[in-house]
């Protein structure tokens, strides 16, 4: 390369190094602090949280425990791999709390020896015994259920049951999110639960016959589309309504539609729990008790039900208003065991109807 | 300086004679070849940056529960086909996109030249998880462009019109072409500025015509470049999740995440990360056989400026036309949203730790963008020093973890940094009494170890291009000259490289701006980079509300992009001078 021609971009890089330099001498500094911040953050007066739940739905919930404890909550939000990363860090894992946003992932946990027993008197007396292990590795402290948001302009009915799903009344008429998410995987699972797998698997079918659209998105763009008039049915989780109607440009979706709770007349709708786990070598293991027994205070509870919009798992706090204007709400008995035991056959199944192909397939 | 230059293609077959060959072994081969202490350098390198892959496929060998049967029935025929064919869509639309763009921009003169080259590269600054969101925002049945379609033609149902769906795998291929096509026009474009005026002028002279020489000299000339790019451009849609998911793609990547977290199957995901890895190393041998073994080596410094062909008239405007064309559909269509979006949700991601989630990304970029260059310039020289098949293979095999979803590459980090931390943690115990907990696992370091690991092969290919056209004989003559590899490396090749590194050295640090699933997994308590501050709005379908993060992450890419575009076409002969 000729040097008149290599002159310019020389200088231009000169300069880009030069300014590289000044960058790394802080750089480095972060590096070598942060390096010792897992060490740093064993210290007293603080609790350490893993958690698959969204920043945003726990954040005022922590600020408010922080407030009242003086204990600083540090936190690290990932949607997957986090029971790996403790299952890794091993004894010196430096979490105290896991948060999950769904059942499967508590008893998985418990399953790979990250978490630890809890015997706590206060949790016991709040949380019914069919949201806890039994062991005591971890406990419900919110509730959804999965219901279907229907267009009020054109669904007529008023009750619905997850199996009327498969009609081909309904054909094209249907929005749901991918097969494979947790939250349709866990249903699936209940159905295969109360059907069996064939039965199951027939459904399934019928329901992907029925779909509008290509399982894709979230929950909140089956209302969406439902208003847009593409669908006249969507999948989705209670609390998404909540949020919809705070939303200025989400609350004309939900306006147009009417949450029906599945089976309500009969074995009761699908719900799901997030929840918490003790980490098995939690270093703050006192502050992390007294977190868990917070979040299962009323106080929580209600902060929950009011800024997020879903039920309390303890008798004493009270639903929100647009909660409690859902009616009241009759939950599949069905035991949370049960259905992590099913997901992996749910999962499969899904792939065998080839379900996220979707309605032409 | 006399203007003047030539090319010395060796071994191109078939045209090539063996004695080519020979000569050149004869002159470099035996000197340079005993260089013990570069095959050890690009090993510890190569074993560095390989543990966190071998993780995977540890995992892969070990797993205990055997999904197989399910897999190859029903998971594996769809996700390969989808996987394959969004692959080569997105590729060969960017193959076309990059070279045609590359190709008039260089050539040609027309309105708006000067200014749509440096636009061209922009795309690259948007991640492919916000384009897909923006393109289904804007063309799901619910958005404004089918929207007032309806309202334009009275149609009042979705049957009563067709319209292509955009989740789907003709919309990815083309979605994940918009953004990546820049890989490929950036390569097209550095190789074609340097290529010799002569080979182009002989082309000429012998009476082919501007396109004729398109075709029979400056395209075979370009090929390496062209592959590495399409090579990288491949290689992103198959590690992308956050966006073949958002459009409904059934990828491998997507069957490696239901497998592990529906199936609870970790084990099995690495196995069908191994597959994916297998298609990688096939991938590989395709580039290799893309570029036909030829080397082109510059035996001389000197270059002359290729005059511009005007084209005039409404050609020059079609010719301006067809180069906005990827611009508008890679950056102008989702920046203008973003910046919609921005615009009406900005109080609320103002909130909450914003500049330093700013600063962390800039830092990391930093960090990842200067140790990649470091590593892929050691890995690309180690076969010129030491002309073995180990280091050769060194510097193919350190490009493996681009090929892996990032979750599944963090969980390959993270097992062994914990595996060396609890070790060390068990010796201080041990001898010392105390605890030194985790030193490396939830640090920034492992970040920064990850992002190494996912961008080398970023690095690398530019650089490993850029230092195949320096000619042996300039190694042979320092080597003659009593240098050792290492000080003509520093001597000799390095200063020829810097605008080569300077450029890998952005690339990477406009990629590593938009890593989001490694960095969710293995950062520290209360740390939060650009992306993960979008993702945690799009967690909560809200992803409006991160519109300002997102923006920002585009905003911070675009000057490295532009200073990029400098470095690489600023070799243009003749254009500083003009």
């Amino acid at each position: 390369m000729s040097m008149h021609t290599l002159a310019p971009t020389g200088a231009l890089i000169g300069t880009l190094t030069g300014a590289m330099r000044a960058l790394v001498v802080p750089l480095a500094a972060t590096v070598a602090l942060s390096a010792f911040g897992a060490v740093a953050a064993r210290a007293d007066g603080e609790v350490n949280v893993y958690s698959f739940r969204e920043p945003y739905l726990i954040d005022p919930i922590l600020k408010t425990f922080t407030d009242e404890t003086g204990i600083k909550v540090n936190v690290v939000y990932s949607k997957d791999g986090l029971i790996e990363r403790m299952v890794a860090e091993g004894r010196n894992s430096p979490a105290d709390l896991l948060l999950t946003q769904e059942s499967g992932l508590l008893i998985q946990a418990k399953a790979a020896g990250v978490t630890q027993p809890l015997q706590s008197k206060v949790i016991d007396a709040a949380i019914d015994a069919s949201l806890r292990d039994p062991e005591g590795h971890w406990f419900a402290l919110t509730r959804r259920a999965r219901v279907v948001y229907a267009s009020k302009d054109r669904v007529k009915q008023d009750t619905i049951t997850y199996e009327e799903l498969a009609d081909p009344k309904w054909k094209g008429k249907i929005c749901i999110r991918s097969g494979q998410h947790t939250y349709n995987i866990a249903l699936i699972a209940s159905m295969i639960a109360h059907h069996g797998e064939a039965e199951t698997e027939t459904w399934l079918t019928g329901l992907r016959d029925n779909l509008a659209r290509k399982p894709a998105g979230g929950d909140r763009e089956g209302v969406r589309d439902v208003q847009a008039g593409l669908c006249d049915l969507a999948i989705g989780n209670t609390y998404y309504m909540a949020a919809m109607l705070k939303n200025p440009e989400q609350k004309p979706w939900a306006d147009a539609v009417k949450m029906l709770f599945p089976n309500a007349a009969d074995r009761g709708t699908h719900v799901n729990i997030s929840g918490a786990a003790l980490a098995a070598h939690a270093p703050h293991r006192d502050n992390a008790v007294k977190l868990i027994e917070f979040l299962a205070s009323p106080e929580a509870q209600e902060i929950y039900a009011d800024s997020n919009g879903e039920y309390p798992v303890i008798a004493a706090a009270h639903a929100s208003d647009l909660v409690k204007s859902w009616g009241e709400l009759k939950a599949d008995p069905l035991p949370l065991s049960e259905i992590a035991g099913l997901r992996k056959k749910a999962s499969e199944l899904v792939d065998k109807v080839r379900f996220d192909a979707g309605p032409n397939s | 300086m006399v203007v003047a230059m030539s090319l010395t293609p060796q071994a191109s077959p078939p045209a090539e004679p063996h004695g080519f060959d020979l000569v050149h072994r004869l002159r470099l081969g035996r000197g340079l070849s005993h260089a013990p202490g570069w095959s050890l350098t690009a090993g510890l390198v190569l074993a560095v940056i390989g543990l966190p892959v071998l993780a995977v496929l540890y995992l892969a060998a070990t797993a205990t529960q055997n999904d197989w049967p399910h897999l190859l029935s029903s998971v594996l025929p769809v996700a390969l086909r989808e996987t394959l064919l969004l692959g080569i869509g997105a590729s060969l639309v960017a193959l076309v996109a990059g070279t045609g763009a590359a190709w008039l921009v260089t050539m040609y003169r027309f309105p708006g030249r000067s200014v749509l080259d440096r636009l061209l590269v922009l795309p690259l600054a948007i991640p492919t998880y916000i384009a897909a969101y923006c393109y289904s925002e804007l063309l799901d049945y619910a958005g404004p462009v089918q929207t007032g379609l309806r309202h334009l033609f009275g149609w009042q149902t979705a049957g009563d019109y067709w319209f292509p769906s955009v989740r789907s795998l003709g919309g990815a291929a083309f979605i994940m072409a918009a953004v990546l096509y820049p890989y490929v026009y950036l390569a097209a474009r550095a190789s074609f500025v340097l290529q010799s005026v002569c080979a182009l002028e002989v082309a000429r002279t012998l009476g082919r015509t501007s396109m004729g020489a398109f075709w029979s000299v400056a395209l075979p000339l370009a090929r390496p470049a062209l592959a590495a790019g399409v090579a990288l451009v491949a290689m992103e849609t198959m590690n992308d999740l956050g966006a073949v998911q958002h459009l409904g793609v059934e990828t491998l990547s997507a069957s490696i995440y239901a497998t592990w977290l529906q199936r609870s199957n970790l084990g099995g995901a690495a196995q069908i990360a191994t597959v994916a890895l297998g298609l990688i190393v096939l991938l590989l041998a395709v580039e290799r056989i893309a570029r036909g073994g030829a080397k082109v080596h510059h035996t001389t410094g000197r270059y002359r400026a290729i005059p511009f062909q005007d084209i005039e008239g409404w050609r020059g405007y079609a010719a301006a036309i067809i180069c906005a064309l990827p611009f508008v559909a890679g950056f102008v269509v989702p920046f203008l949203l973003l910046v919609k979006l921005a615009a009406t949700h900005a109080s609320a991601a103002l909130e909450g730790g914003f500049l330093k989630a700013a600063w962390n990304s800039l830092m990391l970029a930093a960090l990842a963008a200067g140790f990649a260059v470091a590593l892929g310039l050691l890995l690309s020289y180690a076969p010129r020093a030491a002309r073995t098949g180990f280091t050769r293979a060194a510097a193919h095999f350190s490009g493996f973890g681009y090929a892996l979803p990032g979750a599944v590459l963090a969980i390959g980090v993270l097992i062994p940094l914990a595996a060396l931390d609890n070790s060390i943690d068990a010796l201080a115990r041990d001898l010392l009494g105390v605890s030194t907990g985790l030193i490396l696992s939830g640090s920034v370091a492992a970040l920064v170890y990850a992002y190494i690991i996912r961008f080398l092969a970023v690095a690398r290919g530019g650089i490993e291009a850029e230092l195949e056209r320096i000619s042996p004989n300039l190694d042979a003559a320092a080597r003659a000259l009593g240098a050792s590899a290492a000080s003509a490396l520093w001597r000799v090749h390095l200063p020829l490289l810097i605008p080569a590194l300077g450029a890998a050295g952005l690339l990477v640090f406009v990629d590593a701006l938009k890593e989001l699933p490694a960095t969710l997994l293995l950062r520290p308590f209360d740390f939060e980079t650009l992306a993960t501050h979008v993702y945690a709005f799009a967690a909560v379908e809200q992803i409006e509300s991160g519109a300002l993060g997102a923006l920002t992450i585009v905003v911070a890419g675009l000057v490295p992009l532009i200073v990029l575009h400098n470095a690489i076409a600023g070799g243009r002969a003749g254009s500083s001078g003009s």
